[in-house]
């Protein structure tokens, strides 16, 4: 969570605050492709969804007399991100109700930062996408028509050109279409170690084993690549299974929030009959966390020798 | 015992606002919470249930009441479904005689009633020590208090979840409105939020309305208004109750402190 480095110094107080900002420059690669490949619809719809996102944050704040606390831009990531989970065409209020809910509900009621128990910005895609089903689903617009590319493939319709899909241009939400992208603001955050390869790591890995497996497809790279490449994965893999609120504290148990998420989202896809699981494999694997973290709760120094030869302790 | 004679004085008026109000069975003591949460999709369901279990809980409150020396306490909670299980038998065959809709539409829920813990907890904690015609306003109280609940929360769920209120579409009148004044040729329409109408939407709609609920007791309070529970002897809520009065009601021994072979001792 915090960043390490060799000389200790002096550190600036507003940590949270800066942290979020470089997920923030993360995601432009991502908003800035989206938007030219989709349109100044997309812009708007970002824009009035990160507005909402903090406006909701700014009011909820002064009603109930807390501190303000939009000065830490998560409200911003949070927007942002539920931006970037929209389809390119859906009307602005759409990212209003989603924003307010993200923010009120999921996040603000039990607590504000930190407290939350799901990633705000999927608990509100869920539950505008079990709301809204059909707006949500809708993914034509003016650049590309008919199924997404995880949608052609499930209906055995074949996946579109392969550099399309790692490009990002085909259809989709506005920000999980191009893996190129992604993967840019993943490295940034990699590098400025405000990630960590651990669960988006193990979440890609379980998921390709899984699909492996599972598919029926045996070995066929093409399949295992647009896989990776079309829908959210990469979007979530490296945005909002990292959360550092709703994914495990200890590092074993980052690991096995990874390989959960990933098998999750492989059953999802697989059996399930929608075509899309990551938010949905996302938010279920952040209800886990509470007993993942009591699981792999490491042992303190010195008990181990105790309890080697009695491993009952609670775990 | 004496707390029989104390709960005897109470009028019957406050008996009946205690069920409505400061003991609401579905915000406040958070009782039958599975037809709460599964027939409210609409306000007309809501209301539906509601009237339905408060017609059986004024009954078997009554019968309770009135067979209260006879029942023996080993055997009392036996003895109570029995009593209850009759009468909503005879009310769910006259609801699919006479508003099959209605019978319908709330399906398994009517038998459930037997089995609904508002009815089998006044048996227990007011019917079987109290007399009939308090018992009969406890029933009525807790039952409009339940009907009340149900129907809030299936006219929220409805409202956002349909843009209905009992079938009218308020939204759309609204909204039609709205656009004819400004002059646009097609009307504006309201999409529904259906995750309303849906499993998530009850607890949504359940857990902020208990939340208003709260806020307008505490409100209440800060006037100096008496809101505690009158009638359980409770001075505070469930969850922090250090009395063992209602704990040992359960305990199946003869002549326990509120027991009803200890009420019928007095």
């Amino acid at each position: 969570m915090l960043k390490v480095s060799s000389n200790p110094h002096i550190r600036s107080k507003d940590t949270t605050s800066r942290i979020m900002q470089y997920v923030v420059i993360a995601l432009l690669p991502a908003t800035v492709f989206g938007v030219f490949n989709f349109g100044l619809h997309a812009l708007l719809l970002v824009l009035v969804t990160v507005a909402a996102t903090v406006l909701t944050e700014y009011i909820y704040d002064r009603c109930m007399k807390k501190k303000i606390s939009i000065g830490d831009f998560s409200a911003v990531v949070t927007g942002l991100l539920l931006a970037l989970n929209l389809p390119p065409k859906a009307p602005l209020w759409i990212g209003v109700i989603g924003g307010v809910f993200a923010i009120i509900v999921v996040k603000m009621l039990f607590g504000g930062l930190g407290q939350n128990f799901m990633n705000p910005a999927l608990g509100a895609r869920c539950f505008l996408l079990i709301s809204f089903t059909s707006i949500m689903t809708n993914f034509d617009c003016d650049a590309y028509t008919g199924a997404t590319p995880l949608a052609a493939i499930k209906s055995g319709e074949g996946a579109p050109e392969l550099l399309n899909m790692i490009i990002g241009r085909t259809a989709g939400t506005i920000g999980e279409t191009s893996m190129i992208a992604l993967l840019i603001g993943a490295v940034f955050l990699l590098v400025m170690k405000v990630i960590d390869l651990r669960v988006p790591a193990s979440y890609i890995l379980s998921f390709v084993v899984f699909i492996l497996l599972f598919s029926g497809r045996g070995l066929d790279i093409n399949y295992i690549l647009s896989q990776l490449a079309g829908g959210g994965l990469m979007l979530g893999a490296f945005f909002m299974a990292t959360d550092y609120v709703t994914r495990p504290i200890t590092k074993n148990g980052q690991y096995v929030f990874g390989i959960f998420l990933g098998i999750m989202t492989g059953i999802f896809r697989i059996f399930g009959p929608s075509a899309e699981g990551v938010s949905y494999a996302i938010i279920l694997g952040n209800l886990l966390v509470p007993l993942i973290e009591r699981v792999t709760k490491p042992t303190a120094f010195g008990k181990k020798l105790r309890s080697s030869k009695t491993p009952k302790d609670g775990v | 015992m004496s707390d029989m004679n104390s709960e005897a004085k109470q009028s019957s008026m406050e008996v009946f606002f205690n069920g409505l109000v400061k003991e609401n069975p579905t915000f406040v003591l958070a009782l039958g919470m599975c037809p709460t949460l599964a027939v409210t999709t609409s306000a007309i369901n809501g209301l539906g249930m509601g009237l339905t279990t408060t017609a059986v809980l004024v009954l078997s409150n009554a019968i309770i009441s009135l067979l209260r020396h006879i029942i023996p306490n080993r055997v009392r909670i036996p003895a109570f479904i029995v009593i209850v299980a009759s009468f909503v038998t005879m009310v769910e065959l006259l609801l699919e005689g006479f508003i099959p809709s209605l019978y319908s539409a709330l399906g398994l829920y009517i038998p459930l009633i037997v089995v609904n813990c508002i009815i089998l907890g006044r048996a227990e904690s007011f019917a079987s020590k109290n007399p009939v015609i308090p018992s009969i306003f406890d029933g009525l109280g807790m039952g409009l208090g339940f009907t009340v609940a149900l129907t809030a929360i299936g006219a929220v769920r409805e409202l956002l979840g349909a843009g209905e209120i009992f079938g009218v579409p308020v939204f759309n009148k609204v909204l039609g409105g709205i656009s004819s004044l400004l002059g646009r040729s097609e009307p504006i329409e309201y999409v529904p939020i259906s995750i309303f109408v849906l499993a998530p939407g009850a607890f949504f709609v359940l857990a902020a309305l208990t939340a208003l609920q709260n806020r307008v007791k505490r409100k209440m309070q800060e006037k100096g208004q008496n809101v505690d529970k009158i009638q359980s002897g409770c001075s505070s809520d469930c969850a922090n109750c250090s009395d063992s009065g209602c704990a040992r009601r359960f305990v199946d021994v003869d002549g326990a402190p509120g027991s009803v072979a200890d009420a019928k001792k007095s």
